[in-house]
């Protein structure tokens, strides 16, 4: 049934399992070793449920020294390893394999200094991405990304998949936001690249590290910039009868030079799901809406929330509803923010996360309707407008083999057109082993067998997070 | 004067890297030049490369705030395009002519190659956070490919970053694409005056720390001029750079009265900010770029001060230090790297005789372990050490 292949564990490695567990409990403090099968299994997967792999083992350290010492001893035996933050992976970036060892970042949760004259947060990388926030809020300070799954993923996760959020438009991803890290290679060295001061000496290599999915090393800390919230933040609703004159109202506000903070669509399917949930007061009578939120004062919020009700209205906008209240704002929020968890009730779903270029928004939209449509099954659309990350969601009941491989040859295709119009195969998500095989549809040879000799200068050995990102095939070629 | 290939496209450019590698030939690699003199010095390389023959705008679209160009295209070229619809390049590049007495225009592959930003770098970010795709050859002669058009993109290892501020060691970039932004309706400034840098530094961290809309923030010291100045740009909507210029006066009120500062001669203002134009003249003066915490700042200069002549500037609200040395032999590296070195921050040499800049550590030295992973980077683009071998680091 499944069509993502996994390589067959290495038997010499398996059978050495009882002397690699107790080798750990050596270098791991014993409560943060988990070898017992009852107690492995909360880690077979990520949020890529329908790929299951039981791990070797799994260890929780609770510093950078124990996370060297476990890397040094895995790089020195030949052990895989797997790093996972809170496992929300929709790309399979956190499953591991039998004869890997799981290293979880969820003891190294402490926040480490707060600095505002600097405007900086330095926290470990299993501390969760809301309560970055929430440690600095109080003093009216926020950290900029803000994915959706904010709640559990880890800054660790942030970093591996340059996580962005609903407010990126205009705070930017994660590597936008990102002053420093220490960092675990797999031969146990540690390194720092960046600190607290803006553009690290040498290489980009912090840019590098960004994005790259566990394979170049375990992040352990990271030093985060903060910013001063806006002195307000006002969401408004706008319903189009049509997706096209959704599409068009996104061009037309940026072309009139307004950045909002956040443009979110959401077409019918989405719109009635999140609605069931969330009642937040969404229009049903309408094909597509938009969230758009702008900050500021009140006065700058009112001028910049007039000219975008003009250029929405002249799309046709039907519906037209702004927040006047914490209450409404956080309602509006609330149902576009529990998307994924509120279609997660009505039915199974793989999220897709392509990019395409904006302008080609409303052809590609048309475009994924018909795809799903061919092979048999529904979509809802909920995505991050403003800079063309697609989350379309299609439908389908997991415990219908067919309609498991249907929906994934869809998402392919999906993917694949999001790359013909010019865009890549994951915004946000990561490649993970979802991806993977499709790499090829955005990379050539030459690209692929330049990031793979990249990859090498940090792992020669290709032990950390092993079978992700790039094709099985290719890497022999590397 | 060095034999110079001078490739009209990327096929070219890709051959003649190949003929280099073959021949093991190093190759000097280069835009127009406006910033030759920076980094460790290329001498008695017999060939150079340079991309001024590649240029044009090769993708823009408005509506979707993005721009591309081939690696030669005049900075100012993009700039006009750009301004056609208002929009621009958002982390306001510096222009390293004023410095280096250059007269060739700076190129966009000039800037990526180099990281280079300006003030607005505090409030959106360097020429790297706006780079989201390029194309280059690799000191192999392959043609790759990283990031593309769109701004949201974790397909792969992120050789977009890894190539801005390379300065040509790694590959040579034959596309560069960008997002860009609407240009602010309004820019006004607001300033002090005849503060010392820490309380300098305490009132720029006041306005950064408000949400006020600042968009730089300067400190430029009475040694300069013949009063000090302590500035900061606000833009955005009319209305909102009004409001915060009230606020930030209100909020300013402990530190003295706020002055606004409008059209040209604000503009003029950050434009010297932005080249470190106080410090160009005498030219034989050695130029340092520090970059650290700005809480750092003001003890890391009174710490220099008193072991140098010098003369200095803050920028990105007083993480970056511009500092002009007089005199000493090594160009004042040891008392600038002693300073720095418990503050975790970074020191560049931008500009020293080729003499100081062939003894001298230009950039940072790297730690035992990231100096090796660098080696081993440069060694997987460019095993044959064709391109700008040794303008970094020994080596790399």
């Amino acid at each position: 049934m499944s069509k993502i292949r996994f390589t067959e564990p290495n038997r010499e490695i398996l059978a050495r399992r009882d002397s690699i567990i107790n080798d750990l409990t050596r270098l791991v403090d014993p409560a943060g070793l988990i070898t017992s099968a009852d107690e492995c299994r909360a880690y077979e997967t990520d949020a890529l449920t329908a790929y299951r792999k039981m791990p070797l083992a799994v260890v929780l350290p609770k510093t950078t020294e124990e996370v060297s010492a476990v890397l040094k001893y895995c790089h020195d035996t030949g052990v895989k390893v797997v790093p996972r933050g809170a496992g929300t992976s929709l790309a399979g970036g956190a499953i591991p394999s039998e004869d890997a060892v799981v290293l979880g970042l969820s003891k190294m949760n402490r926040v480490l200094a707060v600095n505002y004259d600097d405007r900086f947060i330095r926290v470990e990388a299993g501390v969760t991405n809301l309560s970055v926030t929430a440690v600095v809020a109080e003093n009216g300070f926020f950290y900029g990304p803000d994915p959706s799954s904010q709640l559990a993923c880890t800054i660790g996760g942030n970093i591996a998949n340059n996580s962005g959020g609903a407010h990126c438009l205009k705070y930017g991803v994660t590597t936008n936001n990102l002053l420093g890290v220490r960092m675990v290679l797999i031969d146990g060295s540690i390194i720092d690249l960046g600190g607290d001061y803006l553009d690290s000496a040498g290489l980009d290599l912090l840019g590098l590290v960004v994005g790259s999915e566990g394979q170049l090393g375990i992040v352990t800390e990271a030093t985060l910039r903060i910013l001063k919230s806006a002195e307000g933040a006002r969401p408004v609703l706008f319903g189009f009868p049509s997706c096209e004159g959704a599409g068009k109202a996104v061009a037309d506000v940026i072309a009139a030079g307004i950045i909002p903070v956040a443009i979110e669509y959401m077409d019918k399917a989405a719109i009635e799901i999140c609605e069931a949930f969330a009642k937040a007061g969404y229009p049903l009578d309408v094909e597509a809406l938009l969230i758009v939120e702008v900050e500021g004062s009140d006065a700058e919020m009112d001028a910049t929330l007039a000219d975008i009700t003009a250029i929405a209205r002249a799309n046709g906008a039907t519906t037209v509803r702004e927040s006047r209240s914490a209450i409404e704002t956080a309602a509006i929020w609330k149902g576009r923010k529990s998307a994924f968890g509120a279609t997660g009730r009505v039915a199974d779903y793989l999220c897709m996360d392509g990019t395409v270029p904006t302008g080609k928004l409303s052809y590609v939209l048309a475009e994924i309707s018909k795809i799903v449509q061919r092979h048999g099954l529904r979509v809802a659309n909920v995505f991050h407008a403003g800079d063309g990350n697609i989350h379309p969601l299609i439908l389908y009941n997991a415990n219908d083999p067919s309609q498991q491989s249907k929906a994934e040859a869809a998402g392919d295709d999906i993917l694949r057109l999001c790359v013909e119009v010019g865009g890549c195969l994951t915004g946000e998500h990561g490649v993970g082993i979802e991806k993977r095989d499709l790499m090829r549809c955005q990379f050539d040879d030459a690209d692929l067998a330049q990031q793979i000799r990249v990859r090498a200068a940090f792992d020669p050995r290709w032990l950390l997070n092993t079978d992700k990102v790039f094709p099985l095939d290719f890497r022999c070629q590397g | 004067m060095t034999d110079c290939y001078k490739p009209r496209d990327e096929c070219g450019l890709s051959s003649a890297i190949k003929d280099a590698a073959t021949a093991k030939m190093p190759l000097v690699v280069r835009g127009a030049g406006s910033k030759s003199a920076m980094g460790r010095p290329l001498g008695g390389y017999a060939m150079s490369l340079t991309t001024e023959r590649m240029r044009g705008v090769s993708l823009y679209e408005p509506t979707e705030l993005v721009i591309g160009a081939l690696p030669g295209t005049p900075v100012s070229e993009i700039d006009r395009m750009l301004a056609k619809h208002n929009q621009m390049l958002p982390f306001e590049p510096m222009d390293h002519r004023v410095l280096f007495g250059t007269s060739a225009e700076p190129t966009i592959g000039g800037i990526v190659a180099g990281n280079v930003s300006g003030p607005r770098r505090i409030a959106v970010g360097a020429c790297r956070d706006s780079l989201i795709g390029v194309r280059l050859v690799t000191g192999r002669g392959d043609v790759v490919k990283s990031g593309g058009r769109v701004m949201k993109n974790v397909t792969g290892l992120d050789l977009v970053k890894l190539n801005c501020g390379a300065w040509g060691t790694l590959g040579v970039l034959t596309e560069v694409i960008f997002k860009v932004l609407p240009k602010p309706a309004r820019s006004l400034s607001v300033g002090l005056g005849g503060m010392n840098d820490t309380t300098a530094i305490a009132a720029l961290t006041a306005a950064l720390g408000s949400s006020f809309a600042v968009s730089a923030a300067a400190h430029i010291p009475a040694s300069i001029g013949s009063d000090s100045t302590t500035i900061v740009r606000l833009e955005g909507s009319d209305g909102s750079v009004a409001y915060g210029a009230r606020e930030l006066a209100k909020l300013w009120r402990s530190f003295g009265r706020a002055e606004l500062i409008e059209g040209d001669e604000s503009a003029n203002l950050w434009l010297r900010v932005r080249d470190a134009h106080w410090l160009a003249q005498p030219m034989d003066r050695s130029i340092w770029r520090l970059s650290l915490a700005p809480s750092k700042a003001p003890h890391v200069l009174a710490d220099i001060r008193q072991k140098l002549g010098v003369r200095y500037f803050y920028d990105w609200g007083g993480g970056l230090v511009w500092l002009a040395v007089v005199g000493a032999d090594d160009a004042g590296a040891s008392v600038v790297r002693e300073a720095m070195v418990n503050t975790g921050g970074h020191a560049t040499l931008v500009r020293a005789s080729s003499e100081i800049r062939r003894r001298i550590d230009v950039f940072e030295p790297l730690p035992p372990a990231v100096l090796k992973l660098t080696q081993e980077i440069k060694k997987c683009f460019d095993p044959d050490r064709v391109l700008n071998f040794g303008r970094m680091y020994a080596g790399i």
